[in-house]
């Protein structure tokens, strides 16, 4: 794609991954993004850079702009290699011994993924870089998403380039928000259930922070997908919604099954939630995939997780999944767990005791069905859901 | 002594260790490491650690 203008003397110079699926396990459906912005002022700072397979569509960008070698300052605003991969060519391109500004993590962190000796700039918190009438200000984002991020923010244009918070994984020739409308909204809430839900605490601290700083924003910049021109407050106050993890009336019951005992199971539990009026759904973990899975938990109240008993076991795709869910550490839900086995029935409780390392409210010791469910074994499972049903609508 | 580990990044705080980096020297308590201590990898403060179980 070629460069954008998204606002007096600043472009939009990234590039787009129409092709990538599978971004480190989660599922990129729509592609993605590397996003990177240059400003052009007295003086010319270029922030982020690509993956590294993307350098010359990024180098031939800045070239349609201007002669590389005139950009004075490269700010690394966050290591992952989606941003810094490009690190080695843009640095040859624009010139060695340029300035590279990132936070102090991202000094120690770019060194442990780069030999090259560069002209390292590690900034204070809050530190300001001045490129004429524009002015860079530096603020410390650490582990939002990792130790080195930190946001770079255009004070006199307010214009915050806010690397991985508030990105999407989204590829499409729209440069912003009210281009795309409340379709992106869907990849935003993915994005955030996957990559920022475990540090939820810090984003709310972040938002006061920023609140007392007294920080207006009339465009958010991310790294990944649409820049949020229009209405911009809209994905803060959606991510100050999903980090609160309140949890609507709503409840999701994941499984996986062997001869469809578990399923029946999950269908007649799903099902009795819902006649109580509160939204469910059963999602079979091996037609879904784990990064969807944990988007529809986000905003649900109750996690309601199925589970075979396989080999004295848990179902290893269920294990996969709370491995995944653990990790990201959702926070005020309700749990409960399910299955049907054969002889010996583990299952439910390794699913329990996998509740209870994630601190999630255990609302049942759980309901294991032998064999193929009868109708005995269809009325316990609604009057399951009934019960699940309840402690999502107190 | 306690170990404390960093409920943002999971670094675990050893006091046997300290963190000579900061100018913590090895054998200082967790409870003894200066208010404005932080986290030598996620710049997490001391009210973000909890008791290793």
């Amino acid at each position: 794609m070629r460069p954008t203008k998204i606002a007096e003397g600043i472009y939009s110079v990234g590039v787009i991954d129409w092709n990538i699926r599978d971004f480190h396990g989660y599922s990129t459906d729509r592609g993605s993004s590397y996003n990177a912005f240059l400003i052009i002022d007295e003086k010319i700072a270029l922030i982020d850079t690509v993956k590294k397979e993307f350098a010359d569509q990024l180098i031939k960008n800045i070239c349609d702009i201007i002669d590389p070698k005139k950009i004075d300052y490269l700010i690394s605003n966050h290591t992952e290699m989606d941003h810094s991969g490009s690190l080695p060519p843009v640095m040859r391109a624009i010139g060695e011994n340029k300035p590279l500004y990132c936070s102090k993590m991202g000094l120690k962190n770019i060194q442990r993924h780069f030999p090259q000796k560069w002209n390292f700039h590690a900034v204070e918190n809050g530190e300001e870089l001045c490129l004429g009438n524009k002015t860079l200000q530096f603020i410390e984002t650490k582990m939002l998403h990792w130790p080195d991020s930190m946001f770079s923010y255009l004070k006199e244009d307010k214009i915050l380039f806010s690397s991985d918070a508030f990105g999407q994984h989204y590829a499409g020739y729209e440069i912003f928000n009210d281009q795309v409308g409340e379709a992106i909204m869907p990849h935003a809430k993915k994005y955030f259930a996957n990559i920022l839900l475990l540090y939820a605490p810090r984003i709310l601290k972040l938002v006061d922070q920023i609140a007392e700083l007294g920080l207006k924003f009339e465009m958010i910049c991310p790294d990944h997908g649409v820049l949020w021109r229009n209405n911009p407050s809209e994905i803060i106050d959606a991510y100050v919604k999903w980090s609160r993890q309140e949890g609507e009336k709503k409840a999701v019951v994941v499984y996986d099954t062997m001869w469809h005992s578990t399923e029946t199971m999950a269908e007649a539990i799903s099902s009795s939630i819902a006649e109580e009026g509160v939204a469910a759904c059963p999602i079979n973990i091996r037609n879904s995939h784990r990064s969807d899975i944990v988007t529809a938990v986000l905003d649900a109240k109750a996690v309601i997780v199925g589970s075979p008993t396989l080999n004295n076991g848990l179902f290893p795709t269920v294990s996969d999944f709370l491995t995944y869910m653990k990790g990201l550490k959702p926070q005020n839900k309700i749990a409960a767990a399910f299955g049907s086995y054969g002889w010996s029935g583990e299952a439910v409780d390794l699913i329990n005791k996998e509740f209870e390392s994630m601190k999630l409210e255990i609302l049942d010791p759980g309901l294991k069905i032998q064999y193929v469910p009868d109708n005995e074994a269809m009325d316990a499972c609604f009057q399951f859901g009934k019960k699940i049903a309840k402690a999502v609508s107190r | 002594m306690d170990k404390y580990v960093c409920t943002l990044c999971g670094y675990v705080y050893d006091p046997a260790k300290g963190d000579p980096d900061n100018g913590i020297d090895p054998g200082t308590k967790f409870k003894d490491l200066p208010d404005d201590w932080q986290c030598p990898i996620c710049g997490a403060s001391k009210d973000d650690f909890e008791k290793q179980a």
